[in-house]
């Protein structure tokens, strides 16, 4: 299927900059469409471990799925809302910070490889422009705070800023390792080089690496249980006390982009992103070759934006499942947890990937 | 004109207009969010000849880490905005010797250039699979070894200092101990007494009232 429409778009007869456009506009749609269903799933999932159905009233399909337009009502409501600017406030930072967290958000898709031959724009400082615009989200957070001139908002701000500082450097050091085991910065050469079947991805011999850096992530994006910043039960929502309408629909929609975002990356860093846990184990091509059914089969075993998927979908259940059950931290308890353990265990694995590749061991035995 | 040069325009236009604007504006909140347009635009450029590493690092580096804490530190401070504007002459000599110094070593780098002394030897352009980050490690691990490891000492010996100077051990200072916290068991915090149980008195009967 992703073939078939990259050979329709590769047409040679499209001029590069058309191909690129519709690429682009292709992504985004769909991860906008992939935020509306994630906040409906969100509210289903969060809705049956707590014994209860979740939204099951806004449309169905034939009497499934009920509740499946939820998410369209909700955007309508946003939508509909008047933009409550306050009037000691700064005006343009307030109305800046909401893109400015966004823009981050959907720019950094440009680098990831959807498919074995689907990524926007396939640069050799791949990961290194990841780190370095998930590291400029956290402006939007702080001039939030700050331009709404509103003390809980400055105090969501604070806690953001402090927070996500640190647990970046954790973050950084787990894809250290991550570089050391794959020798490129591009994420598709870091995919590639994790090739051979399920235990030769880098969540076997960087395990400790994985767990740092997926615990970063969900502090990066501030979801549950590091969701100080907005911590509604002690600074109303924190940094976007004062937002309302579409304004807040953007800090929303940024803060599960970027939960989408990190489950991908996630995926392609340590669980080999469109690799399929069968290759190195079974003939693709063989299994094609089955009449009638072999293109199923094939889609089953082979590579392809079909794997990504499953384990994007998997490691997003996750941030659902503890937002359900992990009461907040601390926020002593979360500066201790980034920097007294974190980082530290990021520091000693680096070490021991050193000794791993001297005595060529795990992703250094061939070289 | 190349579409390269035209960018070149823009960003150098952009970069001239927000480093000038930060240090005119008056709230520092902005000074410091201009400094980081400033930053933004310069790694454009930097890309603009190729060297993205150097620009991703900048971005990741100056925006990501240095402006934060900038942020951080001056959105703290309750800064008295109109005492600040009266002081702004202040400096101006010394301001404009500095200025003036800057200008000098630029005009006289191109001005040498002109006269044939040309000691930069000028870039040439790379095969599209030339990895720039790849290059930089090389360099960086094998001819500059002792520099770059001297420079992470030298980190290393300022994060350490920075740390000594501001843990001081201060004598009614309150601490938590986590560990201490951690290891605690419910036998230290609460006891369980098995209390018999006692019939109470047959209450007294009422009085009618009257």
């Amino acid at each position: 299927m992703m073939e078939w429409i990259g050979n329709l778009i590769r047409y040679p007869e499209w001029p590069a900059p058309l191909q690129s456009t519709f690429w682009i506009l292709g992504v985004t749609v769909a991860l906008i469409l992939s935020v509306a269903f994630t906040t409906l799933w969100e509210r289903k999932v969060i809705g049956w471990m707590q014994l209860r159905k979740g939204p099951n009233r806004v449309g169905s399909i034939f009497g499934l799925v009920p509740g499946i337009f939820q998410p369209f009502a909700d955007v309508l409501k946003l939508l509909i809302k008047e933009v409550i600017i306050p009037a000691e406030s700064n005006k343009v930072l307030f109305r800046l910070a909401p893109m400015i967290t966004l823009i981050p958000a959907f720019a950094i898709w440009a680098v990831v490889p959807l498919d074995p031959d689907l990524v926007i724009a396939d640069v050799n400082a791949g990961l290194l422009y990841v780190l370095a615009l998930t590291s400029v989200g956290v402006y939007g957070v702080i001039i939030a705070g700050w331009a709404s001139n509103s003390k809980y908002a400055l105090l969501g701000a604070m806690r953001s800023a402090a927070q996500i500082v640190a647990y970046e450097i954790a973050m950084g050091f787990a894809l250290v390792g991550v570089i050391m085991a794959a020798g490129s910065l591009n994420l598709g050469d870091i995919i590639e080089q994790q090739r051979g079947g399920w235990f030769t991805w880098n969540w076997t011999w960087l395990f400790p690496l994985f767990v740092v850096y997926f615990i970063s992530g969900v502090a990066e994006t501030n979801r549950a249980p590091f969701d100080v910043a907005e911590g509604e039960s002690e600074i109303v929502a924190g940094f976007h006390v004062e937002y309302s309408g579409i304004a807040f629909a953007l800090f929303f929609l940024a803060e599960y982009a970027n939960m989408i975002l990190i489950s991908t990356l996630t995926a392609i860093f340590f669980f080999g992103g469109w690799l399929s846990p069968f290759s190195g184990f079974v003939d693709v091509e063989a299994v094609r070759s089955i009449a009638y059914v072999g293109w199923l089969f094939a889609l089953v075993v082979g590579d392809g934006f079909q794997w990504l998927f499953l384990k994007l979908f998997l490691i997003l259940f996750l941030f659902l499942w503890f937002r359900a059950t992990f009461p907040r931290y601390r926020y002593d308890q979360i500066m201790r947890l980034g920097w007294k353990i974190l980082i530290p265990v990021t520091i000693v694995w680096i070490f021991v990937e050193g000794a791993m590749a001297y005595f060529k061991v795990g992703p250094w035995s061939e070289g | 004109m190349e579409l390269v040069q035209i960018l070149f325009w823009v960003f150098a236009a952009v970069l001239a207009a927000s480093a000038l604007a930060m240090i005119l504006v008056k709230n520092p909140v902005h000074a410091a969010l201009l400094l980081v347009l400033a930053f933004f635009t310069s790694a454009a450029i930097w890309l603009l000849i190729e060297a993205e590493f150097l620009a991703v690092v900048l971005i990741l580096v100056y925006v990501g880490a240095v402006m934060v804490l900038f942020l951080f530190v001056v959105m703290m401070l309750d800064i008295n905005v109109e005492e600040l504007r009266a002081r702004v002459t202040r400096y101006a000599l010394l301001g404009g010797i500095v200025t003036g110094l800057v200008v000098f070593e630029l005009v006289s780098v191109v001005w040498s250039r002109s006269l044939g002394i040309d000691v930069t030897v000028g870039a040439t352009a790379q095969p599209a699979e030339y990895s720039n980050t790849a290059e930089l490690g090389k360099v960086l691990y094998t001819e500059f070894v002792y520099p770059f490891e001297l420079a992470a000492v030298l980190l290393l010996i300022a994060i350490v200092a920075a740390i000594s100077l501001t843990m001081r051990k201060r004598p009614n200072l309150k601490q938590q101990d986590i560990s201490a916290q951690v290891a605690v068991r419910r036998e230290d915090r609460v006891r369980i007494v098995k209390v018999d149980a006692v019939k109470p008195d047959a209450p007294a009967p009422e009085e009618k009232a009257p």
